[in-house]
């Protein structure tokens, strides 16, 4: 099953940016280690295997780079109610935001996110970031184990 | 000030890690001071600024690289220590061990911890992703703003003013 290769999970509503991530982090893994959702609810049907993805195998990413402003729900719910239960409390959420607000970069830590990284505007720059970052949760990090009970 | 603002807290008892990760971290083109305790009861005392520390400025450090393994009081005490006191809680914490046991890793997510590392063997290994956590923490990541309500360290800019 192909989803059960996913490693990194990518919540961006925005095209251009979705686009730019996706073609930055191609360097470090395959197409389909790769699963982009478009807003908030998708990410939680994904993250908890209910509606689309009733199917898919429950294995959880590597990584989740959520973004703050999202459509349905918004990213730091997305945030409370992955940490709130104890399949997806452990996967690292990497906030990659258009958003440099203290209260957000604040609320986001206090929700428990790994990372805040506020998205440069310059094209270059976010593809570098991108990359950084995908490098480093992909090979430098030791993601949490997956849950024994889940499946 | 500023310069309090980019302090690094490095909790490390092995000295050849230490002058390693000491190495790797200068050749980042930020103005980092790197703080170093040799154990546990060290660490807290920095982090609460007590004992030793009694005197420092009482600003959070920007990242925390934490062995597992310490002497007196070991890395997932310290963890939870810090999770627990509203001073500190939201301090990015990477743990930096030898340990690749999965009850480890688990513990360690669960007490709060932003990132869990396994330090490479080789030297080389070692420098390298010293690096890239230095980038990746220090250059790329947004901290908490301090607790005491100081400006939030602005890391892409932080030029000295004067």
């Amino acid at each position: 099953m192909i989803e059960n290769a996913v490693q990194i999970l990518l919540v961006e509503d925005n095209a251009n940016d979705e686009l730019l991530a996706v073609r930055a982090l191609k360097g470090l893994l395959a197409a389909w280690n790769l699963w982009v959702v478009r807003d908030g609810a998708e990410a939680l049907d994904y993250a908890f295997c209910t509606g689309p993805y009733a199917d898919r195998a429950a294995r959880n990413p590597q990584l989740i780079l959520l973004d703050k402003k999202l459509p349905l729900v918004d990213g730091l719910e997305v945030l409370r109610r992955l940490r709130a239960d104890p399949r997806t409390c452990l996967i690292p959420i990497v906030m990659l935001t258009g958003s440099a607000e203290e209260s957000d970069i604040t609320e986001s830590y206090r929700l428990g996110v790994n990372s805040y990284i506020v998205k440069p505007i310059d094209f270059n720059q976010l593809a570098e970031t991108a990359r950084k970052l995908g490098g480093y949760w992909l090979r430098i990090n030791q993601a949490p184990p997956n849950p024994v009970n889940v499946g | 000030m500023n310069e309090d603002c980019l302090e690094i807290l490095l909790v490390e008892d092995n000295a050849n890690d230490e002058a390693l990760a000491l190495y790797a971290l200068r050749g980042l083109l930020v103005a980092n001071k790197v703080q170093v305790a040799r154990d546990g009861a060290e660490a807290l005392d920095y982090a609460f600024c007590i004992g030793l520390y009694a005197n420092r400025t009482a600003e959070n450090p920007l990242l925390i690289l934490l062995d597992k393994h310490l002497p007196l009081v070991d890395g997932l005490d310290v963890l939870r220590r810090l999770r627990a006191d509203s001073r500190t809680y939201m301090i990015p914490v990477v743990m930096l061990t030898a340990s690749s046991e999965e009850r480890d890793i688990r513990d360690c997510y669960e007490q709060g911890a932003n990132s869990y590392i396994v330090k490479p063997i080789d030297g080389d290994q070692f420098m390298k992703t010293a690096q890239k956590l230095g980038y990746h923490w220090l250059l790329i990541d947004r901290p908490p703003p301090d607790r005491i309500g100081a400006d939030p360290p602005s890391l892409i800019n932080a030029h000295p003013a004067e």
